[in-house]
């Protein structure tokens, strides 16, 4: 359901919401303006709630429904924040072939949450992700911007420990 | 440019940079100015040199030496030993190019490298990506100057249309041809676009030429622009891919000040510029009229065709789509000419095909090969084999849409027709080699759980249908199929590919027909005897200890979660059915191999 939903109460900025303005400016102009939009919204609030689609909506001219179909329709738009740390398992096919279902089998275990869930500290969120394209170090899970290939479930674990 | 006397190449691809190949390239210009050689020696960020399985990768020139697996704490010794005395840190070279303590061999001349023909990836891995001076040294930006000084734009497509260049992207439509549709249509506006939306698993060929030689890119759409009347380029980029982003990005910027994009290209008074979009992941945007769906700000649904992109195409106006690869060998073809490009492959495939070799195998990486090469020369001679002298048993391509070849095709010469004959496709070049431990049913079922997760939605046959297969092949994998539901499943297969409304769902199917063609047997198995041969669908697998092997150790009822191992100390021990979880912690304890799986 928390894909469908934001269930954390927005808490957004003025600051943020300015940068949101001056981006939607900056790109109104332009043919297909919506999706580079979202990118940059997403980039500026971590998450895209319903209120900030709303002032997109508004700005660029666009029914609501409109944009909850596109946010909803792409993979990487989150209507919820994600955990300070985002663990990616990557589950492309060099990855699956070479064992990435158990590692994502032991964070799971590990961190008592489903793909695309997060942890109630919002510490941790997790995700099944799509081919990163690091086949050659199969399998691999990425941390934010660290990525761990080659891996163990038994790494995992003490991979996970350097974040707690 | 400052002539240097060594030049020292980190490979700054994704697969390097994930093993912090930064971190070598910083620690290298710190030790080299430390020791006053900053001047004289130079680092350069390169693309993917290929041979990902032995990264971080680097090479010094003019001695040609491949370090492989380098770490932060090899750089002193390498720049101490090598750089400053002149003497070769041998412990790091790649094995295969060390012929005795005083010879090595040329990279080209090693197993991997010997029967690969790079000319999509000619610049990968040699030039610094992010310098457009270094892809100007390498005859860059020369095909886009005849092209605009020497030659009409019927003239270019012709060239195109004679070299008999097929779309690289899987379709294997001819390029020519489809520039001569764009050019036929009437318009004003017509665009020129790049699909570097490379979703299927288990490919990196397209990020592979972006982030080792986005000139190249930039280059060839402006010579299609030219081509078929076209002022404005797209790149769709996948946003998975930050490295490549971030190098287009710097191409582009570079370009525009060089006068290569912009409004008088080459003095000509031809204009065009390119523009960088980015998807958000979406697999179906790949397809080309879902991906003009999400630039124009959509959801990313595709549309029926006709009418095609080439009449009506991006924003409604006539537009050409191609992939990274086919972009990648539009410069060299106006260079060479059409016969030289002709001159490769088989009859009907011409020049090369960039595949990402990946899965069970030891040389994973990237290679370009000449169409025609056959499987086993893929993956015996460049892949060096399977690890652990397991068995080859499959090679999957094509990603989600492809199908997998047997070992008993293993001769096959790989081109776009041969591949379709055996029920696979070329794809975008993903090669996922499989051994004696993979189990096809379970493949069948992960890609289907892609295609289901990816299916946009739009059309029923594919929304509906494809969670029907998946339903079945679950059935299948936990003990419940039967003969009859093989039979259900092949019908369903046959009409999801007859009533889908774009190539997802039409391939969709695919990776269960053609292991049920070829593995029909390991189906009936999951069937009838309610067995997973390869031992990989943990609700049909048993674990049994073999009573002349065990020594009653009591290490496996030790290490058993669930305490489903009994028997007496020093005297065969048994396995529970009822209580095991089937773990595999016994297995994997046991010292005398005495547990298997059934």
């Amino acid at each position: 359901m928390a894909k469908r939903k934001t269930v954390v109460p927005f808490h957004g900025t003025a600051e943020q919401e300015k940068q949101l303005r001056e981006l939607i400016a900056a790109h109104k102009e332009q043919q297909g303006a919506l999706m580079p939009v979202l990118q940059g919204a997403q980039e500026i609030y971590g998450y895209l709630p319903i209120e900030v689609q709303t002032i997109i909506a508004e700005e660029l001219n666009i029914p609501l429904a409109e944009v909850y179909g596109v946010v909803t329709f792409y993979a990487q738009f989150t209507l919820n924040p994600r955990g300070t740390y985002n663990i990616g398992v990557c589950m492309g096919t060099a990855c699956y072939v070479k064992g990435a279902g158990d590692v994502l089998e032991r964070i799971q275990k590990r961190l008592g949450i489903e793909p695309g869930g997060t942890t109630p500290d919002g510490r941790f969120s997790l995700e099944a992700t799509r081919c990163i394209g690091a086949c050659g170090l199969a399998p691999v899970m990425t941390i934010n911007e660290d990525v761990y290939g080659r891996l163990t479930p038994d790494e995992v674990d003490k991979i996970l420990d350097k974040y707690l | 440019m400052a002539i240097a006397r060594t030049h020292i190449l980190v490979c700054g691809g994704t697969g390097c940079s994930s093993s912090h190949s930064q971190a070598l390239i910083d620690e290298l210009n710190r030790e080299l100015e430390e020791k006053g050689l900053l001047g004289e020696v130079q680092v350069i960020k390169t693309g993917c040199f290929g041979l990902c399985a032995l990264g971080p990768v680097v090479v010094v020139y003019p001695e040609g030496c491949f370090y492989s697996h380098v770490t932060e704490a090899d750089i002193p010794e390498i720049v101490e030993e090598h750089i400053l005395k002149g003497r070769i840190v041998t412990r790091l070279l790649y094995q295969e190019t060390v012929v005795d303590d005083k010879t090595i061999k040329n990279l080209n001349h090693t197993k991997f490298y010997e029967k690969q023909h790079r000319v999509a990836l000619r610049n990968c891995g040699v030039i610094n990506p992010e310098n457009i001076d270094e892809y100007i040294a390498m005859d860059g930006y020369e095909a886009l100057g005849r092209v605009l000084t020497q030659m009409t734009p019927d003239e270019v497509i012709q060239t195109i249309k004679d070299s008999g260049l097929r779309g690289r992207g899987g379709g294997g439509f001819p390029t020519g041809q489809k520039w001569f549709f764009a050019r036929q249509s009437k318009g004003d506006v017509k665009y020129v676009c790049c699909n570097a939306d490379e979703g299927d698993p288990g490919a990196f060929m397209d990020r592979s030429v972006l982030e080792g030689d986005p000139h190249v890119v930039l280059e060839a759409m402006t010579i299609a622009g030219y081509a078929i009347g076209a002022h404005q380029g797209y790149i769709y980029v996948r946003a998975e891919y930050p490295i490549a982003i971030h190098r287009l990005e710097i191409a582009i910027k570079q370009a525009r000040e060089y006068g290569f994009l912009g409004n008088d290209i080459f003095g000509t008074g031809f204009a065009f510029d390119i523009e960088l979009r980015l998807g958000s992941g979406a697999f179906v945007c790949g397809e080309e009229t879902a991906l003009m769906t999400s630039i124009e700000g959509h959801r990313g649904e595709p549309r029926p065709r006709p009418p095609f992109p080439a009449v009506k195409g991006l924003f409604g106006v006539p537009t050409i789509l191609n992939n990274v690869e086919t972009w990648a060998n539009i410069p060299r073809i106006i260079l060479n000419g059409a016969d030289w490009f002709a001159g490769m492959g088989t009859e009907r495939s011409k020049g090369t095909k960039v595949f990402c070799l990946v899965g069970k195998i030891n040389n994973t990486g990237l290679v370009e090969i000449p169409m025609g090469t056959t499987l086993r020369e893929i993956v015996e001679d460049i892949g060096g084999c399977i690890p652990n002298g397991k068995k080859f048993k499959a090679a999957q391509t094509g990603g989600p849409s492809g199908g997998c070849i047997p070992a008993s095709l293993i001769d096959t010469p790989i081109d776009y027709d041969n591949l379709i004959a055996i029920g696979s496709m070329m794809g975008s070049g993903g090669l996922i080699v499989m051994d004696e431990d993979t189990c096809m049913v379970d493949i069948a079922k992960f890609f289907l759980e892609f295609t289901v997760d990816e299916s946009c939605g739009k059309c029923t046959p594919c929304r509906v249908g494809t969670r029907r297969l998946l339903e079945m092949l679950e059935q299948i994998t936990s003990g419940n199929g039967t003969l009859e539901l093989l039979r259900e499943m092949e019908e369903l297969c046959y009409y999801i590919k007859a009533n889908s409304l774009c190539a997802l769902g039409q391939s969709a199917p695919n990776p269960v027909l053609s292991t049920l063609h070829y593995f029909r047997d390991e189906y009936e198995a999951h069937c009838v005897e309610k067995r997973c041969p390869a031992g990989v669908c943990k609700k049909l697998t048993r674990f049994v200890i073999e009573e002349e092997k065990c020594k009653g150790c009591t290490a496996c009822a030790r290490a058993c979660p669930v305490n489903a191992i009994i028997g007496e100390v020093r005297k065969p021990h048994h396995i529970d059915p009822e209580k095991c979880i089937k773990c595999g912690a016994c297995m994997e304890t046991c010292r005398f191999n005495a547990i298997v799986k059934r």
